[in-house]
C-alpha cells in the first residue's frame, strides 16, 4: 500500500491516478505529459501506460486487436466476493468488458434502450426529479450541489429503467461508489460487489416468475443463436447499465455546477441565452470529462515509441485528450459557444458510450432546472470542495449558497 | 453540396442529428444516415459543415457536386 500511495516524483515514469494532488488538479500534469512523455509509464499496480494526447487515445480506442476490453478498470481490484467463480467472472459486464463477437451482439441488445426516442420518453421523469430535489433545499438558501442534487438524479432515472424501486436509490449509490471510487479499498470494494451482486441475483429470480417491462425482464425473454441468454450475461448487462450510468453522469452534473458556481458570468450568460445550453453541455463534457478507461495489451508491441508487453495495462485518458491544444483552441478554457467540439468524453470506436443520449439529456435537464430556480449561486464561504478521481472524476462535496 | 455517412465509421454519437436534424436520421441502434439522397439545400450548407466538423469518428463526407 505504501508503495502505491507514495508521492509521485516523475509522472512520466511513475504515474499514480489516485494521487490526491492529481485528482484535485490534473491539468498541469497532463500538459507536461502531452509535451514531454505522451506515453507515460508506471509499475505501481502492475505495469501500465497512460496516453494523454488526443490522437493517441483515439488510435488506441480503435485498435481493438492490440488493446482488448477484457480489462477496463483503471485500478485493479484484487478482492473477490464470496463464492467467486473464475468461470462466472468471464461473463463480466458485457458489452463494456467484452471484445467482438460477444461485444457486438450484447451491445445491440442494449442500444435501443437508450435510443433518441426512448430517451425523450425519460425526459419528463428526469425534470420532475430535478424539481423535487430543488424543492427540498431551495428555501434553505444553501445545498451540497453534489450530494443533495447531482448524486440524486441519475441513479433514480436508471432505477426506473431497470424497474428498481426508488427507495433503494441511496443503497445503490453506495454500492456503485464502493465499486468505482473505492476500487483500491478492499473492504469497501468487496461490500459493493457483494451487496450489488446478491441484489441483482434476487431480482433476476423474481423477474423469471413475474416479468415486467424492464431491461432485465426483456433480456430474459431474449435469445441469441436460438438459445436463451445465460443468466450470467443478463446479470452482467443489467449491472453494467447500473454502474455505467450513475457515477459518470452524476460526476458530469457536479463538475458543471462547480464550474458555474466558480464562474458566475457563465451562469448569467446561460440564463440570458438559453439557446447556448446545447453547446455549453458539450463544452462541460469536454472540459470536465469524467471517465478514463483502460485496456489490456494483447501482444508484445510498440506504441508511440514505447515498448509494451502482453498483459500490460493501457490507460486511455479521455479527459486529458479533450484538453489537447493540438485539437482544441483555448483547450483549458470553457467556451460556452464552442462551435467545433469533437470531444471523446463518451469514448470513441466500437465502445462509444451506449448511454450517451441519456447522459446528455440528464445533464441538460439537470442544469436547466437548476438555473431556472437558482440562477445565481456560488461556493459557500470557506467551502471544502472534494473530488473523486481515477476511473471517474467529479466533485463529491460541493457546498454552494444562493442567498 | 451532397453528403454521405460512412456506416462503418459511424458509432452512433448522434452529434450530426443534434446539430442538423433536417439532414440526418438516427435509428434505434444509433446508426446515422442522410435524409433522402444526401443533397443539402443551400440554406443548410452551414449546418452540414458543422455536422461534418463535429463528428467524433469523421464519418461524414462531403461529396463533390
Ligand atoms: C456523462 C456521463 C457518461 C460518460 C462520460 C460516459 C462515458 C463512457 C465511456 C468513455 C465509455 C467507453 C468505454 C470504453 O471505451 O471502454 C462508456 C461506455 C458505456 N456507457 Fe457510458 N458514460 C456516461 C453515462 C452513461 C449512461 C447514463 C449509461 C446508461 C445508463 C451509460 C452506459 C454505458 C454502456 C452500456 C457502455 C458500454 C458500451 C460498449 O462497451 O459498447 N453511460 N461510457
Amino acid at each position: 500500500m505504501a508503495r502505491v500511495t507514495a508521492p509521485v516524483g516523475d509522472w512520466s515514469q511513475d504515474f499514480e491516478v489516485l494521487d490526491a494532488g492529481y485528482i484535485e488538479d490534473p491539468y498541469p500534469i497532463w500538459d507536461d505529459l502531452r509535451q514531454s512523455c505522451p506515453v507515460a509509464h508506471t509499475e505501481r499496480r502492475g505495469r501500465a501506460w497512460m496516453l494523454t494526447r488526443y490522437a493517441d487515445v483515439v488510435e488506441a480506442a480503435h485498435d481493438i486487436e492490440r488493446f482488448s476490453s477484457l480489462e477496463i478498470g483503471v485500478i485493479n481490484s484484487d478482492v473477490q466476493p464470496e463464492g467467486y467463480d473464475e468461470a462466472d467472472a468471464q461473463y463480466g459486464l458485457p458489452p463494456i468488458s467484452a471484445d467482438p463477437p460477444l461485444h457486438t451482439w450484447t451491445r445491440r441488445l442494449i442500444l435501443p434502450w437508450f435510443s433518441h426516442t426512448r430517451v425523450a420518453g425519460y425526459e419528463k421523469l428526469t425534470r420532475d426529479l430535478c424539481r423535487r430535489h430543488i424543492d427540498g433545499f431551495l428555501e434553505a438558501g444553501h445545498a451540497d450541489a453534489a450530494t443533495d442534487y447531482a448524486q440524486q438524479i441519475p441513479v433514480r432515472v436508471v432505477a426506473q429503467i431497470l424497474g428498481v424501486p426508488e427507495t433503494l436509490s441511496d443503497t445503490f449509490t453506495g454500492w456503485v461508489r464502493d465499486m468505482l471510487e473505492f476500487a483500491d479499498d478492499p473492504e469497501r470494494n468487496l461490500r459493493g460487489q457483494e451487496g450489488f451482486g446478491s441484489y441483482l441475483m434476487a431480482e433476476l429470480e423474481r423477474r423469471k416468475n413475474d416479468p415486467g417491462d424492464d431491461l432485465m425482464s426483456e433480456l430474459l425473454a431474449t435469445s441469441h443463436d436460438g438459445e436463451p441468454l445465460d443468466d450470467r450475461l443478463v446479470l452482467g448487462m443489467a449491472a453494467l447499465v447500473m454502474i455505467a450510468g450513475i457515477d459518470t453522469t452524476w460526476s458530469s452534473i457536479g463538475s458543471s455546477l462547480w464550474h458555474l458556481a466558480t464562474h458566475p458570468d457563465h451562469a448569467a450568460r446561460l440564463v440570458a441565452e438559453p439557446g447556448l445550453m446545447s453547446s455549453a453541455v458539450e463544452e462541460f463534457l469536454r472540459a470536465y470529462s469524467p471517465v478514463t478507461m483502460a485496456r489490456l495489451v494483447t501482444t508484445d508491441t510498440e506504441f508511440g515509441g514505447s515498448p509494451m508487453r502482453e498483459g500490460d495495462k493501457l490507460l486511455m485518458n479521455f479527459p486529458a485528450a479533450n484538453r489537447d491544444p493540438e485539437v482544441f483552441e483555448r483547450a483549458d478554457e470553457v467556451v460556452l459557444d464552442r462551435a467545433i467540439n469533437r470531444h471523446v468524453a463518451f469514448g470513441t470506436g466500437i465502445h462509444r458510450c451506449a448511454g450517451s443520449n441519456l447522459a446528455r439529456m440528464e445533464l441538460t435537464v439537470a442544469l436547466e432546472e437548476w438555473l431556472a430556480r437558482i440562477p445565481t449561486f456560488r461556493l459557500a464561504e470557506g467551502a471544502e470542495v472534494t473530488w473523486a478521481g481515477g476511473q471517474v472524476r467529479g466533485p463529491r462535496v460541493l457546498p454552494v449558497v444562493f442567498p | 453540396m451532397k453528403i454521405r455517412v460512412d456506416p462503418d465509421r459511424c458509432q452512433g454519437h448522434a452529434r450530426c442529428y443534434a446539430l442538423a436534424p433536417e439532414l440526418f436520421s438516427v435509428d434505434d441502434y444509433g446508426q446515422s444516415s442522410v435524409v433522402g439522397d444526401g443533397t443539402v439545400p443551400a440554406e443548410l450548407e452551414e449546418k452540414a459543415h458543422l455536422a461534418i466538423a463535429n463528428c467524433p469518428e469523421s464519418a461524414i463526407e462531403a461529396l463533390a457536386g
